[in-house]
Formats: structure tokens, sequence, C-alpha cells
């Protein structure tokens, strides 16, 4: 399967190891990332902030190369630029003034046709099953506290693949590749963001709550899909052990375990550049061992039964 | 020679504001054939009436054209002053120059000119009026009230007292609806069941109440006076005629007290055979097929269990029971198909939107909604009315009630109020702290609505009297947490008034859902013809003057189909329903508007068009023989009983052989043309 790639600056500068990760891990599922030619910025959160046009146009030079360049699906790995480029081409889609303008202004034509997805939609787009029947449960020793943030399903008018204040499908997806996934409250709550630069002790103390958190309800390891929680949570953490984390956190892009379980390890996805180290144990996976005694099979109490 | 008056209302300011209705009548005045052209403050009241009587006799007038306001006010009463004055009704025609001029115009002059306009329109069309008889049509006396909650009991306890024939169909397998399982009731606080379970006896044992439980309203043909009504009585697997009631079977049932009970919005569990409460009515059991392990083993060819069937004495127990399509004709409808909860979670647009996913509702046990509560608190309810947490049965001591949960949120499409929340969430509070005299209840609302008798004192009382505690604000989270090696429900709320964060650590949550209509309204609605509105609340015909009426004849609404409302006006408007049908039902026959549609059968050439755009199904292909009995041809042909006069059928024709009558081509393009020249 081929698909349009755009990683955006985060994942040519300060998060390179996401873009090992992601490309490791297309490669392993046989999805050949066809890189935008000559792409600029998405816009980010200054664009939206000062310009509304501009917030539109810069995605939407990006969305006009894509179509020249005759992509059905844009992937884009991070969730800013994912949701910038979706709700430029979802406003494109619905404006024809606004195409004609941006197509003026960026100087290409753009409808706003190709379909932006994110690194969980692009799992969807293979497969959860697909995945897991290449992977067979080769996750087990993974209790991950699966962390989407504020970008990854916000707004929901514009990304509508999951529940914007209760998402589940990373959950899903690594579940079937035999983790198990705690429940806990964080997952949608801000990790801090741009602040880290402008307020760390403030940032610290988010990391530490959201850590705690997971920690709390059973997780030996975080799995986000976005860079900036990624960044936050991993670097920011020996500031928050200072306020009062109780132990490391291992923090992984939902690309490490999606290539973990297909077979990759470690050093095919750049663990070496994550400031909390990654045990050995979660470097590579093996099959999950013959339990000699199976538990009697608890009968499944149905908690949504009540509703 | 066409003797035409024509009166202009100058609506107090409403029309005269911008229409110089002075210059109008002058100008009128000169059209041809209009005999008389005056105007007049208030044509509608009393001396404006007089006038055009006045005027009818002193000019002998063959038509009237009245210029103000819309037909749909005033059509009937000029009708009415002319058929006294001697001439046919349906030689009047209306101008509407208040809505569709005065209204929407700043410009007085092109107003006037616009007005002029309109009332030549309407003149040229009164020319070319017929002198019409209404159509009458037979009346059966018998009634079909769809829905046994309180307001289709006491819908069908009102039309069964006036002495009509009722049939009374609920979907459920006892009577009651949502009432049933309320604990008390606001603002009296007396106990739901006491009031409500002696009418549902009532219904249950009246001589001219024939009720049908566990059915549900299959197909709806007919018209006014005349419904032919099919109903489904789902296969229930016990003969409710044999079946004494003695709770042998549900006893014995293997699997009692191992499934959700609906009735308790799963808190409590029943078994396959069961009554959904000790009180139900017909206090008869049902089997719940999907469930029984004899049926379902049935269809592997092996007879398994059997153990209720061996317990009845009455051989009640028929195991291949089937569903069973009862006909029969009434002439009125009365709907009472009453609201669900807004559920969370479930049902959304996008499937992939849970709808205040941030509530945890349907993972945390603790965070129910407020039907639920109402089981947790009512003596009749799982927990026999002690307030006990779902999740460990352990007495909350902190409960945090969220108001206006889906209620007034654009973001879940659900813009309306839904009435009756501010008022049971108080109750809630008062209720849980006369069972837990050391409990905290704290409210996080948007406004307190409380307009109705006593219904502020109410409030006040919740708040002065029984310390709850109301934050005005959202509650925008909700965290499962363990305090002191308690389980906690963390509640990330606001408080607007004192400008701050307020976070509470609850035992349970309760929210108060919005109210939305019930599952399948809006295809009931469509067999009925009655319509409904954007979130599928059935419409009435008028909102203030006709508020149980529906704009298909004949089938009246009450209760929360018609919008959410609460018991005292639900059944004020069950009564108002009954009223309004025994009115109906008490004609010896029905009187139609005449405005209905009619085939030129020489022209049809019977292709079917109009029978397929007519959404009233009132056209039929029909034959046409000679005397000898030989097919002549094929016609379609207009059941006058069922026409609406929408005139869809004349706007498809290709052969333009169907025509509105008192809507004729004729007339309507003589309109057009006076409006060219």
């Amino acid at each position: 399967m081929n698909i349009g790639y755009y990683p955006g600056c985060a994942l040519h500068g300060s998060s390179i190891d996401y873009e090992t990760s992601v490309r490791a891990c297309m490669k392993a599922l046989d999805v050949q990332l066809d890189e935008l030619d000559d792409w600029i910025c998405c816009g980010a959160t200054a664009a939206h902030c000062i310009n509304h046009k501009l917030s539109v146009a810069l995605p939407a030079r990006n969305l006009g190369i894509a179509e020249k360049m005759k992509m059905d699906k844009l992937f884009a790995p991070c969730p800013m630029c994912s949701m910038e480029l979706k709700k430029a081409s979802d406003e494109l889609k619905a404006n024809p003034e606004l195409r004609k303008e941006m197509a003026e202004i960026v100087e290409t034509p753009v409808d706003g046709t190709v379909d932006v997805v994110n690194l969980i939609q692009v799992f969807q787009t293979v497969g959860f099953d697909a995945i897991a029947e290449k992977a067979k449960e080769k996750l087990w020793r993974f209790k991950p506290a699966c962390y989407y943030g504020c970008l990854l399903t916000r707004p929901p008018k514009t990304l509508q693949f999951d529940d914007p204040e209760d998402p589940t499908s990373m959950e899903e997806l690594l579940k079937k590749l035999g983790a198990e996934p705690v429940d806990w409250n964080s997952k949608t709550v801000c990790c801090g963001a741009g602040l880290t630069l402008a307020d760390e002790p403030a940032v610290a103390e988010q990391v530490r709550k959201i850590l705690q958190d997971a920690l709390d309800n059973g997780a030996n390891c975080v799995v986000v899909a976005c860079p900036m929680c990624q960044v936050n949570l991993d670097m920011r953490q020996a500031d928050a052990k200072k306020l009062g984390l109780t132990q490391d956190v291992p923090i992984f892009f939902l690309s490490d375990l999606v290539a973990l379980a297909v077979g990759l390890e470690g050093k095919d996805l750049d663990f070496a550049k994550r400031y909390v180290a990654i045990p050995n144990e979660m470097k590579k996976t093996d099959p999950k061992p013959e339990d000699p005694k199976p538990a009697k099979p608890v009968a499944a109490k149905k908690e949504g039964a009540a509703q | 020679m066409a003797k035409i008056g024509v009166f202009t209302c100058w609506c107090g300011e409403n029309i005269a504001r911008n229409v110089d209705v002075q210059a109008v009548s002058e100008a009128i005045s000169k059209l041809p054939g209009v005999a008389c052209s005056e105007n007049y403050k208030y044509m509608c009241s009393e001396p404006g009436q007089t006038l055009i009587a006045d005027k009818i006799k002193e000019l002998g007038l063959t038509g009237v054209v009245v210029a103000s306001c819309s037909p749909h006010m005033h059509l009937k009463t000029f009708r009415k002053t002319v058929e006294l004055a001697g001439v046919n009704p349906y030689l009047v025609e209306m101008a509407n120059i208040r809505e569709q001029c005065s209204w929407v115009h700043n410009d007085k002059p092109v107003a006037t000119a616009k007005a002029i306009e309109l009332i030549g329109m309407a003149v040229a069309k009164v020319r070319r009026n017929a002198a019409l008889e209404p159509i009458k049509v037979p009346v059966t006396k018998r009634a079909l009230v769809i829905g046994a909650g309180v307001a289709g009991i006491q819908a069908a306890l009102d039309l069964a007292a006036g002495g009509v024939e009722v049939i009374l169909v609920e979907r459920e397998p006892s009577v009651g609806g949502k009432m049933a399982g309320l604990s008390e009731t606001f603002p009296t606080l007396d106990c739901s069941q006491c009031i409500l379970t002696p009418r549902m006896v009532e219904v249950g044992q009246h001589p001219n109440i024939k009720l049908m439980t566990y059915s549900e309203v299959e197909k709806v043909d007919g018209y006014v006076g005349n419904f032919k009504v099919t109903v489904r009585k789902k296969a229930r697997y016990v003969d409710i005629t044999k079946c004494t009631g003695c709770g042998s079977c549900w006893n014995a049932c293997p699997k009692k007290g191992k499934i959700p009970n609906s009735f308790d919005y799963g808190l409590g569990n029943r078994g396959a055979i069961y009554i959904p409460f000790p009180q139900a009515v017909p206090a008869r059991p049902t089997i719940d097929a999907d469930n029984c392990i004899r049926i379902q083993n049935m269809a592997k060819g092996k007879e398994l269990c059997g153990i209720c069937s061996k317990q009845c004495a009455a051989q009640a127990i028929n195991f291949h029971d089937q569903d069973e399509l009862v006909e029969f004709d009434v002439g009125a409808i009365v709907v009472a198909t009453g609201y669900k909860l807004y559920s969370i979670g479930k049902e959304q647009e996008n499937p992939n939107i849970k709808g205040y996913g941030e509530y945890g509702y349907g993972k945390y046990k603790d965070v129910v909604d407020s039907l639920q509560f109402e089981r947790i608190i009512s003596a009749s309810g799982p927990t026999g009315g002690e307030p006990k947490r779902p999740s460990d049965g352990a007495t909350p001591k902190t409960i945090v009630f969220i108001q206006c949960t889906g209620s007034r949120d654009n973001a879940k499409g659900i813009t309306y109020c839904s009435k009756i929340c501010c008022m049971y969430t108080a109750k809630h509070t008062m209720l849980f702290k006369h069972k837990v005299h050391d409990g905290t209840a704290h409210v996080f609302y948007m406004d307190i609505r409380s307009g109705g008798k006593m219904y502020d004192e109410f409030v006040r009382r919740a708040i002065e009297q029984d310390g709850a505690q109301y934050h005005r604000g959202r509650v925008s989270k909700i965290e499962k947490v363990t305090v002191d090696g308690q389980t906690k429900y963390r509640c990330y709320g606001a408080d607007t008034l004192a400008g701050t964060p307020c976070v509470v650590d609850a035992d349970m949550v309760v929210l108060a859902c919005a109210m939305v209509p019930s599952t399948g309204v809006k295809s009931l609605a469509q067999k009925l013809s009655v319509g409904y509105n954007e979130y599928g609340f059935l419409s009435e015909s008028h909102p203030k003057l006709r508020p149980v009426e529906t704009n298909a004849a004949g089938v009246f609404v009450c209760g929360a189909c018609q919008g959410p409302k609460d018991i005292p006006e639900t059944v004020a408007q069950a009564s108002a329903a009954a009223g309004k049908a025994l009115i109906m039902l008490s004609q010896p026959f029905l009187t139609r508007e005449p405005e209905i549609a009619t085939v030129d059968e020489k022209l049809c050439a019977a292709c079917g068009a109009c029978v397929k755009a007519c959404p009233y199904k009132a056209i039929s292909i029909e034959e046409i023989r000679d005397r000898k009995g030989n097919l002549v041809k094929m016609t379609s042909r207009v059941n006058p009983g069922l026409c609406m006069g929408c005139g869809t059928c004349v706007a498809v024709c290709p052969s333009k052989s169907v025509d509105l009558i008192g809507f004729t081509d004729d007339q309507v393009y003589a309109q057009i043309e006076s409006l060219l020249d």
C-alpha cells in the first residue's frame, strides 16, 4: 500500500526518533511512504492565532501538492499537522470561493479532496486485525496507559474517528496485539505543550500528575501518538521525579509498539534517543509463554449492562 | 356578472403602518367585477364582520375578498361571516397583506403596490370560485390509544368514561410507563406508585377498555373517523386468559435473578419468564425468548428446561406462541408514546462519538442517569428504597447531580430545555437527604427553571431546608480516584457565581439527561402521517390554539411524545386529547373541507404517476366498465375521505387530468395573469 507522507517540522527536528519509528514501522507493515515534494509548515499553533487566512493557506499549499501528486490519503504523524491539514481541507471542500482564493495565494490548484490521516487512522486503514495477524499477541509484557493528549481527537468536529473525551482506538489496537492497556483518567489532559519553554515548573507538575495517574492505575509504560506529548513526558520526567513521581515511566510512540509487535527491535527504532531509558525487556518482544495452568475463565461481568 | 366585495383591514397599525390602506381600497375599486372596496381598522371584529354582511345584503355580492392576515388566522372567521349573510363560504378568498406584506417590507409605497397586486390576484381567483359543500363522512365510535404510560392511561380512562370503546396498546408487558418506576413526585413528594397503580388497575378492569400489552401498532390505513389499524401482538408465550399470575413459573425459572431488568434500567435482575414489577397490569408473566433456555434450544431440536411449564397448574405456557396480527376499526387515535432519556454513549449520529465520554457513564457503575436513581430511591426498587451505590452497595454520603446533561447543548444536537430536570433533581437531593441525614447533595446547574405552582418554593426548600449545595456551572470531567482506600468520583466543575473551579469527590454521580422521544416514534408518526420536529417530538396542529390536535385529522397527541413535560401537564394534556377525541366521536358524521383533488376520468391515462406521488395513499387505479361489464379503460380515482388536498398529484400529472377543487388550474392561472397585467 502506498500513502502520502507529510513529516512536518517535528519529525525532521526535535522528534527525529519519531520519524525513524514511523518509517520502520510502516516498512514492516508494507506501507510505502511517499513524501510530499517541497512541503512547508502546517501553520501549527501560531498561524491560526494570528491570521485565519494564513492558517488555511499554509496547509492548502501542502494539500495542493498532494493533489498534484495524485495522493488519496496524506499521512501526517504529528496530530497538530494532521489537524491543521484536515481543518483546512474541510474548509476548502465546503467553500468554492475559498478554493479559488487559495489557489491564487499558494499558486497551485487545491480542492481539499485529499484524505488527511493521523497515525491511528493509518493503522485503521491497514486494519487492526491485519496487524494483529502479523503480531500474534507479542505485546504481553506491556501494560500501557494510552495517552491521546489534546489534539489527536480534537476539535471533535474536525476529527471524528474517535470520541474526543474518552477515546479508545489505541487501546483497541494494542489489546489486539496482546497488550493490556490500563483504564486511567488522564488520557486526554494537556501535556503542558508549548509551556515547556515558557514555564518549565508548570509542565513538570503536569507531567508528574499524568504519569503518576498512569502508574497508580497499573501501567508500566505510556503510549503516545504526538511528538509534543512524547517530548514533554520524556524530557520533563526528571523534573517530575523531583516533584514526587515515584518511578521512571518509559514513553513509547504508538508506532514503536506496533513495530515491536511485528518483530522489530529497539535499535531499529532509535530508542537510544529517549531521555528515560527503555528497559531491556521492552526493547524487543517474544511470543507469550504458554500458561501451564490456564486460569478459570471468569464470566465477563457486563459493566455496561446497566445502560 | 361578478359582484365582488373587497374588504381591506388595517389590523390596527400592523398593516396600516406600512401599507396605505386608503390608496389600496381606491385602486382595487377600479378592478373589473369589483362592486365595492371598503377598509376598516379591525375587519375581524364585530363591526368589521357586520360591514361585510351588510354589503353582501345591500349589493348582492357573488364573492368576497378579505385583505388582512394569513388565512391560517381568520379564513374560518370570514367564511362563517359570509355564510350567515347567505353566501356560500367557499366564495371567500383572503389576500395576506400582513405576514406577506406589511410585516416584511419597510418601504410604504412598495408595500402598498404589493398589497394591491396581492389583492388583485385574490379578486381574479374569487371570480372563478365555485360554491362548494363540505364532504360528510361517517364515524366509528371507537378510539385507539397508543402508549399506556400516565398519558395514555389518563386518555383511555377519560374516553372510556365518555362512553367510547377504547383499545389501549402498550409495547411493554405492563402498563404504567416511566411513571410506574419513579420514586416520589414533585412538588408534593407523593409516592408515584400510590397515585398511579390504582389507575393502572382501573384500565385493566374498565369494561370499555380493551388492553393490548406487549403489542405494537403495525399499520394504520383509512382516514379520520374510519381508521383501519393493525396491531402486532408479540409472542408472549403465556396465555394471559388462562394464567392466574400465581408466580410459580417466575420463581422456578433457572435464570431467575440473572437477566438485567429493563424496568429497573439494568440495576435489578429478573428471570427469563418474568413480570417487570409486582404491581404490573396485567399481572401476568412474559417469556423473554432471547434468554429462555427452552426456546433458544428449540431451534436446535432440543427439549431442555421447560421448568416453568411444568410448574404451571393452569397450563398457560405455550413455547410455540407466535406473533399475531389483529385488525380493527377506530374513529380517533390518541398518541401517547412518551419519552426516553438521551442515552450517553449510545445512539449518537456518529457512532465514534460517545457524547459526554468525560463523565464515564457506562464505564463507572456509580455514574447513573436520573431514571436509574429513581429506582435506587424507590421503595419498589432493587434496593427497597435504601440509597445504595451500584458498584459495592455502600451508602453514598456525597452525591453530585449534573443537570442539563444533553439538554441545551448544541454540541450534542439538543438545543432545547428538558423542562423537568431542575425539579426532579431538587427532589432527588431532598429524598437523598431524608434517607441519608449526614449526606450532602451537590448540584451543578446552568439555570434553575422552576416555573409552576409551588415549584420554586420546592427548589428553595431543597436548598434552604435540606441543605443541597447548588453550584452554577458545568462539570468538565469525572475521574475515578481512590481516597483513603475509598473509591470516589472526582468531579471537576466550576462555580461561576463564585468565579472559582469547584472540585467535589463524590461517592456517586447522577446525570439529569435530556428527554428525547421514545424509540420508534418517527416510524409511528410516518404511519399516522403526523409531523415531528427535528428532534422527533410530534407536532401539534397549533402550539397555542390546537395543542392536542395534529395535522392528521382524527389523530391527537398528549404527553412527552409532543415535548418534554412533567406529570401534571401530561395528565392535563391527556384529558384534553381525550376531550377533543370525544367531541369528534360524538358527531353523527364528520365534515371535511371539500378542497380535494378530482380526476377527469375521460382524460386520465392511468399512468399511476399521481398514485406514487400521493403522500396520503388517497389515489388508486380503478377500472371503468360499461353496462355489459366490458373494460372500457383504466383511470386513477381519488378517495375523498383520504385526500388532504395537497395538490402534489396535480403537479405530477403529465396529461393535466387531475385538478384541485378550490385551487383549479383555471383559478391559479387567473391569479398569475392578474399579476402579469
